[in-house]
């Protein structure tokens, strides 16, 4: 019978480490003028450079080298006085050139460290992440298998190359073995992305963006027989491209990693790739064979030395830590931990501080964005952002606490913004969604409540007070919705003679 | 004394993609090996006060400014392609069936 997670972890312990590759955002690539804008047509953002053309030679980008010398910093990373690139030959279309532009044994950043917290069963818990190495390359081109049954590279009759992405900076985070995560190692690896990419995002060096490839996790993994003292062979699983994926990916593992070794079988050196619709890993490139880059200095650039009063200033401009400013907004806006983690989990936290920031109050910022925006966002399966600005929740939020929106008619609102009809107030304008607040047009609904139902009236009249709920019920009706109910009920009660 | 072995000089060609004779390798098995024995030499002399040297000439820190400048186009990118379809390098298949 195959193991599932918690019998895998009784006899296993999981030994994790994580590579995170991220796209830097410049505006041109690393080591020539070729635009790095996403989703432009195929082959339009390339030249001999990053062709590979015979004769052409790299200069590389001093914006990208300021970017990583930063990541090191905020990552608190040793910056090494000299640094140096090296080719990492391998015969694969996805480069041109037949090499890759890296850096080996003189990466830029050193030794740093990462502070995560996740839940345990005794309560939250830090674990310290160190960082072996942050290192320069470039991204490869993009490959289009076709032919074969599903579009993988396995059985394609042949493959399309768009060299658009080749040569955009890319910068390698490399993380020491995480010790002691134990069975909360899938914990510990999305945490650590999910801070690793809020830092990023801080520095504003990166889109980080998990889902278009701007940031990306590889997950090396392996297992060993509990207090056995060794390490097991690791894989490495590629292709996780959501924070959610990547606690998949690395639970996924330990599960058929385990099973693998209960059935007598060992575990083979080897790139996977994780599968998002099954959670599971697939086999790639078999690494016994693939690993051989005949790694050496490049010719073509020159060391980088980075003058240590240019490393204080940008070290002295690092923006504040995202865990610090995090506490820093929980305490202003007296949010529990529970809601706060609601937020950061639906990585709203930043649109809820805008919202905030244009003078909408904390806690209703918050339950727009996670309740009403998030469950729309949800049917149409899009971010809660795409559909609706910070500023128009603003602006609904200010019209309810105005009294000129009901909860009821600001759905309608927000529903009308979504849909196109333009900003809050022309969609109230166009559908006609006021709070009918004069008493006189309440007056009249409500005589006509009466009217129609004279024996509900009656047992309001002799005090029986909960009966005007139909009542006013009948009234929001006639009135679309669009009467506050509050006010309703007070002209109701005392036309009865029971206010 | 052959520094590198016959082989080698196959496994590197396996690696090149570059298919090569029983002659050739032959061939080029001694001719690399000369070119390492030369290079020993060199190794002999240089003392503890040479550094090793990875650039002709010792400069550093040479970077361009984070400016776009105008690409080819795409006719120009794919105009030495043996092969394109759909604005792309076409290539023969990467991997067999599994």
């Amino acid at each position: 019978m195959a193991l599932n997670y918690d019998q895998a972890l009784e006899k296993y312990e999981p030994t994790l480490g994580l590579e995170v590759h991220v796209e830097l955002n410049t505006n041109s690539k690393m080591f020539c003028g070729c635009a790095t804008e996403f989703g432009a047509s195929p082959n339009t953002q390339t030249c001999p450079v990053c062709l590979g053309l015979p004769g052409s030679l790299p200069v590389v980008n001093a914006k990208a080298i300021e970017s990583s010398i930063r990541i090191g910093l905020a990552l608190n990373c040793s910056i090494t006085p000299f640094s140096r690139f090296a080719r990492k030959n391998y015969f694969y279309p996805d480069m041109p050139k037949n090499f890759q532009t890296s850096q080996y044994d003189e990466p830029i950043c050193v030794n740093g460290y990462l502070d995560v917290t996740i839940d345990t069963d005794e309560g939250p818990k830090v674990y310290r992440v160190d960082i072996e190495r942050v290192h320069m390359e470039e991204d490869t081109g993009k490959s289009l298998h076709v032919g074969g049954a599903t579009g993988r590279i396995h059985g394609a009759e042949h493959s399309l190359l768009d060299y658009n992405r080749a040569g955009i900076p890319l910068v390698e985070i490399v993380t020491r073995i995480i010790p002691g995560t134990d069975k909360y190692a899938p914990e510990v690896a999305r945490a650590y992305v999910a801070e690793l990419r809020d830092i990023l995002r801080s520095l504003g060096v990166s889109d980080v963006k998990m889902e278009q490839g701007s940031l990306r996790c590889d997950a090396n993994l392996s297992i060993s027989p509990r207090n056995s003292g060794t390490l097991g062979t690791r894989s490495e699983t590629k292709n996780v491209n959501s924070l959610r994926s990547v606690e998949r990916a690395v639970r996924g593992e330990i599960i058929r990693q385990a099973n693998r070794l209960e059935s007598g079988e060992r575990i083979i050196q080897e790139t996977r790739h994780f599968q998002e619709e099954s959670g599971e890993t697939r086999s790639g490139r078999s690494k016994e064979t693939a690993e051989d880059y005949r790694y050496f200095p490049e010719p073509d650039l020159l060391p980088i030395v980075a003058d240590p009063a240019w490393v204080e200033e940008l070290r002295v401009a690092l923006p504040v830590k995202p865990s610090i400013r995090r506490k820093k907004l929980q305490e202003a806006w007296g949010v529990p931990d529970k809601e706060m983690a609601a937020m950061i989990n639906a990585e709203l936290l930043d649109t809820v501080e805008e919202t905030v920031a244009l003078g909408a109050e904390p806690t209703k910022a918050r339950s727009w964005w996670l309740g009403e925006v998030s469950r729309l966002a949800n049917e149409k399966s899009v971010e809660p952002t795409s559909l609706i600005q910070p500023s128009e929740i603003a602006e609904i939020i200010a019209l309810i606490a105005a009294g000129e929106l009901t909860d009821k008619l600001a759905r309608q609102v927000v529903e009308g913004v979504i849909n196109g009809e333009g900003n809050p107030s022309m969609v109230i304008e166009k559908r006609g969604l006021k709070v009918v607040s004069d008493d006189s047009s309440l007056m009249v609904a409500i005589e006509a409540a009466i009217a129609s139902q004279p024996e509900t009236a009656e047992k309001v009249r002799s005090g029986n007070i909960p009966a005007a709920g139909a009542l006013i019920g009948a009234v929001m009706k006639a009135t679309g919705g669009q009467a506050d109910a509050a006010k309703v009920r007070e002209l109701l009660l005392k036309h009865l003679g029971q206010a | 004394m052959a520094a590198i072995s016959r082989e080698e000089v196959a496994h590197l060609a396996r690696l090149s993609r570059i298919e090569m004779t029983d002659a050739e390798l032959d061939h080029l098995a001694s001719e690399m090996g000369l070119i390492l024995d030369s290079v020993s030499k060199v190794q002999a002399v240089a003392d503890q006060d040479i550094p090793p040297t990875s650039h002709a000439i010792a400069m550093q820190n040479v970077m361009r400014p984070d400016v776009v400048v105008p690409s080819l186009t795409n006719e120009e990118t794919l105009s030495g392609a043996p092969a394109r379809e759909e604005d792309r390098f076409k290539v023969p298949q990467i991997l067999g069936e599994e």
